[in-house]
Parts: C-alpha cells; structure tokens; sequence
C-alpha cells in the first residue's frame, strides 16, 4: 500500500496528488511515468509523474477525472492510500542545449510537459512556454510554468484569458514573429499534438510528444501500447513514451484509443452511480 | 491392494489411472480447473504401478531430480503428508509443476513401466501430495539453516526466482525478491489461466516462502525503479540472481498487425489471468469481448493453447489455432491440444497468415492467409512448411492473437552493459554455476535460455543457488 500525503484540486476535476514512493521520488527524470492501480479489483493506469521530492520520498501526479480509474483516484485525500505505483517508467526525455525550446501543454497536458519544461530550463535553453485551456477555470500550473519561462503564454478556447484561440495559433504566431525555433515538445490531446506537429514541419523544427497509448504492464512485456513511428513498431512504454512528431501515425494511435469505449463507459457510469448511492442526504 | 505384497506383474497389470475432469461442454464456459485431480484411492492405485526400479531413471528425466521412487511410495503406503515432504526436499513448488510440467517429455519419459504400458503418472502423483499436504492445513516448514549475515537479491519472482530464493533462505541466506508487476509468480501469475493452474494455488506455494522469511517487494523494475549497480553498491548485496524471464512479446510484422483486435498473447493473457478482465466489470481491466465473434489464435505452443482455450471460454463463436506447420509439429504438450480439441478449439493447421485486413473503423476482419505443405526437415529438425502457390484465401476473424513467443525484455541489457549477451539477447552464462559475466551476478531460467518450461528455470535456479551459496561461504 502506498501512502497519500497531500491531494488538492487545482481546477475543476484536476487533482495534485502527492504519494509517498522513495525509490521513484530518487529516480525519475523528466519525461517518465507511473503505473497506478487504485484498488484491489482495480486496473493499471499509466500517469506522468509531474514532480518529485527525493528527500521527502514523494512524486507528485496531476490527475484529470476522466473514466473510473481517474476518478476514483480524484476521490482520495491525503492519508488515504493506493494498492500499487511502480516506476518510474519509460525513457526519460532527451534534453540537451537546444537552443530556443517550446513547451506546448494541452489541458491536463500542461501537468505531463511541466517537468521537460523544467528540465529544458535546467539544460540551458530559452524556454517559451504555451499551455493551452478550454477556458479561464481550467488553467493550471501558471505559477509554475511562469517560473521556468523566458517567455509564458496561456491561450483559452474560448477568449476568457489570456490569448483567444489555440496554442497552434500561437505557435504559428510565434513562428511568423521570425522567432527562432529550435525545438518544440507538446504535450496534450491526440488532435493537438497531430496539428502541432503540421505546424512545425514546413519549417523542419524538431518536434518531441508524448503520446498516451492504451497500456496494460507498462514494461515492455505486452505490446499494448505499441505505436507506428515512421515504419517502425515501437512500445511506447519502453521506447518511449516521447516521439518524433513528423513520425508518429497519429490515425492509428487515434484509432486503437477507442478499443474499449464501450467498456469504458460502462465502468464510469456503474462508478458514478456508486458515488450518488454513496452521498449523504 | 497391499503396498506391502504385490508382485511386480500384479503392479503391472494396473492401468494408468485417468484424472477426473469437468466435462469439455462445461468447462468451455468457466474459468475453474480442468483437471479435478486425483482422489486418495485413485493416487494410492497409480502409486501401486510403480515398479521401484534400482537406478530410477525417471529421476535423472526431472530437472531437480526428486526423489520419485521414495515419494510414490509413500504415497502407496497412504503417508501422503510424507510423499509431499519428500518431494519438497528438492522442488518448492509441487503444486505447479505437478500440474504445468511437460512430464511425458521429462520424468514419465524415462519410466520403465512406460517402455511396455503408460508410464506412472508421476506429475498427477506429485500434484495430489502436494494438495493433500496444502489442503490438510499440516505444511510443515522446513528447516532454516543459521544465518550467514549474507544478502542476495533475486529480481523477478517467477520460477527460476522463487526456486532460488527457497534454496538460499534455506541455507541462512537474507534474501530479497524483487519483482516488476503488482503480483508475484510471473509467469504462473499473468501467462498460464486460471483454468489449468489456479491462483489461489500459485499463492499457497508463495506463503510458504513469505514463511520462511523472503522479504517480496513488489512494484519494482529493475533497470528502472532500480539498477544492479545500486543493488550491488547503494544497497550492499553479496550477490543477484537475475530470473526476469522472455517477456518481450515477438509479432509477425505483417501488415495489418496495429489493427483494432490485434493482440500479442502476453497482453491478452496478462488481462485474462493477473488483470482478471473475465470478470469485469467487478475487476475494471476490459479485454477483447469475444462473444459471439471469430478469434484466430497464431501459433501452436503452449501459449497458444492457453489464449484460445481462454477465448473460447470468453464466449467466442469459433476458436481457432492457426498453425503453419503440421499437429505432429506442434511444440505445445499433447495433454493440451487433446483438451483445446474437446473444448471444441478448431485447429486450422498448415496455414500461415500473410496480412491482417480491417474495416474503415479499423477492426480487424479477416487474415489474408497461405496454405502450406510440408517440405524437407529444417534445422530444427522439423519438416519445413513450405506456401502452396496460389492458395491465398481470407479467413474472416474480429480478433487474433499472436503466439509465435517471446524475446528478452532490453531494460536490464541496457542499463548493466558490463553482463554479456547473446545475439538473441539472452544473457550469457557458464551452466556449471549460472554465473553472467558481471562479479556477483548469476542468472537463469527463460532470460537465459530463451522461452522454456517453469522446471528448467527451477532447475537453473537451484543451480545459481548452489553456486552463489559456495561462493558467499568459501
């Protein structure tokens, strides 16, 4: 069992969660992640870790309530615990002096590229940072991203802060501008990161994602999370889970995403209705 | 008949006592066990057929060599709890073995009774005193050496691991097992079902050891989580054995194979057995639903067998093992294809797949396949199949699992460069000792020798345990 030491809402269904994990907490890099299993009938998750306090022994998750699994993890607060996290899982994303990097974060997405972002900081670049949100209550991390940013842009769907519209059009803007840019990593829904990827490739930038394949083990031993990358078949939990961008088969990792919808939803709406049942009054 | 006076001919006379088992129409629709296993008269009766041959050749046929004459004896003389403590004296998980072994290729091969009738069912014999012992509450432990003030770590908890671990505890070593997934076992655990080797089974064999004084930690990867480096310096072991198995699942690389209801036979048993996705939603790992659908299973060992037993049970309309080469070929034991038959499992032999096909979502329709006839002997020894021109057809499937097995998983090669490998990545070692390359590491069981049976990665394990044991207290 491993311990829940703080929980707390960042936006509306965005929970940081903070686990004791010391083995983790001493060995994760940006770019790696953890599998979860909440509970004893419970599934594997995989989450990116978004930080970590080696001397405390703790990592920090940011989740976003999605189907059961999220959503009951959404629902644990601090001395509650968890069956199993094991980690940290995948290559750790390359980071060398880039030069001018862009870290691009979509939703939750801004939580997953936080730590590459820190880490490009630490590696020397001039980090410009675009975390993208459906509306002014769903930004998070804005301090955080701030702190790590030469330059920092929120973009909202809707207008309500920051720059209106999505955070390909700041890019593009950003590219019309005659910014150099050396390296862009995006981070946030499938369709995002594909349009991210079109943006930067009439203009050759090296463009890094991270993709969220389904995945069972998380070690390699499976090949759920397999993914197309050029010609290649790569497990996205061994080999990566960061891709070339101008490589990634973006349709058929769409594609095998809906292999259990159904059964999906069906776990998230028995869940839901145990809550309700479960609410007093 | 008396165990005391019956003559050679009388036992001779006595024929192979069959396991009970729950009929193939039922069992097709449930997860329990197939084999119901022996009952004290009938384990007592195959007991008596036993010749008890001076030299017993069926030992030197057993990877661990129990002893097999003593034990079936007891067992003829009705001291069952006795048979169970002789066979542990060698082999820490009877329970398993006596059910997963290929026995017909290993100890039943070498039975003198089975030169002229069937050999003595030593596997079902072992199984029914190792139950008996575990289901009578009266698991004695055995006796723990004085502690030598020596750490091993073990990583991964599968047989090679768990066999290593028993003997060094044992010898008063500390021993910490570290495993990879949520639950212990390997193989036993997420490869082989519910339906031929029982979790609560593969348990009971672990609590023995928990017992004895293994420390298991979970959730742990090595190359990940941990390195052997750190093992050996930041965390003081005196020496690793290293069982982490051929986890790392071969696909065909045809086209096609990214299509929705392509699987690798780890992950669709790793959701079936560890993940228990046959019960959701009460567990909440989905899997495939297989309900009326046409499922291809590509393969012919005993992985194959275990998935599209599995599918049938899932609910598939047609089950079906796709095989290239002929059934005398097929690697998998005789036992199982003869149940996957009488489950109602349709074998499609001589058949090689050459292209997955999908609809416009995607899904998987079909499998463009070849037909095959039989060549010269390869290599391997086996007649080579060899595509008949021009039989291309398309065999209609919304599922396929792949099973032609499984490499070695890259974490530990890539981040202990210093323990040698082979081409196929399978880790080098010398087979006196199971000593790798690297001071202090031995290794064993499918890492080593490629995918294999759970009693060779017994066997290697006891032998790393031996030499690691000599080692530490020269």
């Amino acid at each position: 069992m491993y311990t829940i030491i703080s929980s707390v809402f960042l936006a509306e269904n965005i929970k940081k969660i903070e686990i004791e994990a010391p083995r983790i907490a001493k060995k994760r890099k940006a770019g790696q992640f953890v599998m979860i299993r909440v509970g004893q009938t419970g599934e594997r998750v995989p989450l990116t870790i978004a930080g970590s306090d080696p001397e405390k022994g703790t990592i920090t998750i940011i989740v976003q309530g999605m189907g059961k699994s999220t959503r009951e993890l959404n629902s644990k607060e601090a001395g509650d615990t968890i069956s199993d996290i094991v980690g940290p899982l995948g290559t750790p994303s390359h980071i060398e002096k880039f030069g001018t990097a862009v870290s691009i974060g979509g939703g939750v997405g801004t939580a997953i590229a936080y730590p590459t972002a820190v880490a490009l900081k630490e590696g020397g670049n001039y980090v410009i940072t675009i975390n993208g949100a459906r509306s002014k209550d769903l930004v998070i991390l804005e301090e955080e991203m701030n702190a790590v940013s030469d330059e920092a842009y929120i973009t909202t769907d809707d207008g309500s802060y920051g720059f209106h519209g999505f955070v390909t059009q700041k890019l593009q803007q950003l590219i019309d501008s005659g910014k150099k840019i050396d390296y862009v990593l995006a981070i946030g829904p499938i369709p995002m990161m594909r349009a991210i990827a079109e943006v930067t490739r009439p203009y050759n930038i090296k463009t890094m994602v991270s993709l969220n394949p389904i995945m069972v083990d998380g070690t390699g031993m499976c090949g759920g999370c397999r993914v197309t990358i050029g010609n290649e078949i790569k497990f996205a939990c061994v080999d990566g889970p960061e891709f070339d961008a101008h490589l990634v088969d973006f349709k058929n990792l769409t594609d095998r995403n809906k292999l259990y919808l159904p059964e999906e939803k069906q776990s998230a709406e028995t869940f839901a209705h145990q809550c309700n049942l479960n609410k007093p009054g | 008949m008396d165990a005391q006076h019956i003559t050679k001919k009388e036992r001779m006379a006595i024929p192979r006592q069959e396991m009970p088992a729950q009929n193939p129409d039922v069992r097709n629709k449930n997860f329990r066990e197939v084999n119901l296993g022996y009952t004290a008269e009938l384990a007592q009766q195959e007991a008596l057929r036993c010749i008890q041959c001076k030299d017993a050749p069926c030992i030197k046929g057993c990877p661990v060599n129990i002893k097999i004459d003593q034990f079936i004896k007891l067992i003829a003389e009705g001291d069952f709890t006795g048979a169970a403590r002789k066979i542990k004296e060698d082999n820490v998980l009877p329970a398993i073995c006596g059910r997963v072994c290929p026995q017909e290729d290993q100890c039943e091969k070498e039975c003198v009774v089975g030169r002229k009738n069937k050999p003595v069912a030593i596997g079902n014999l072992e199984r029914f005193a190792a139950d008996y012992e575990r289901e009578s509450g009266s698991v004695e432990l055995p006796k723990v050496q004085p502690a030598t003030g020596k750490k091993i770590a073990v990583i991964g908890s599968g047989p090679a691991g768990l066999s290593c671990a028993n003997d060094l505890i044992q010898l008063g070593h500390a021993v910490t097992v570290f495993e990879a997934l949520h639950e212990l076992g390997g193989v036993l655990m997420y490869g082989i079902p519910e339906f031929r080797l029982p979790k609560s089974i593969v348990q009971g064999e672990l609590e023995g050891l928990k017992k004895l004084g293994v420390n298991f930690v979970t959730n742990t990867v090595a190359g990940r989580t941990v390195t052997i480096d750190e093992l050996l310096k930041d965390e003081d072991f005196d020496a690793i054995f290293i069982g982490v198995g051929a986890g790392l699942p071969w696909f065909m690389g045809i086209p096609g194979e990214n299509l929705l209801g392509v699987y690798s036979a780890n992950e669709f048993l790793t959701r079936v057995n560890l993940m228990k996705s046959y019960r959701f939603p009460d567990n909440d790992t989905p899997v495939f639903n297989c309900k009326g659908k046409n499922v291809a299973v590509f393969g012919g060992g005993n992985t194959a067998m275990d998935a599209v037993r599995t599918a049938k049970r899932l609910g598939a309309e047609h089950a079906y093992i796709v095989y290239r080469r002929s059934e005398a070929e097929m690697p998998a034991r005789k036992e199982e294809i003869h149940h996957a038959k009488e489950e109602g499992i349709e074998f499609l032999l001589l058949m090689n797949p050459l292209e997955f096909i999908g609809n416009e979502q995607q899904w998987l329709t079909g499998a463009k396949c070849l037909k095959m006839e039989l060549g010269e002997p390869d290599e391997s020894g086996r007649r080579k199949p060899v595509p008949i021109k021009g039989s291309e057809f398309i065999l209609p499937i919304d599922m396929a699992v792949i099973s032609i097995g499984n490499g070695s998983n890259p974490l530990i090669n890539q981040t202990t460069p210093d323990i040698a490998v082979s081409k196929r990545d399978t880790i080098v070692v010398d087979i006196n000792t199971m000593a790798t390359s690297k001071e202090s590491v031995y290794a064993g069981g499918d890492i080593v020798t490629g995918g294999a049976t759970v009693i060779l990665a017994m066997g290697a394990g006891r032998t790393a345990a031996k030499a690691i044991h000599e080692k530490l207290t020269r």
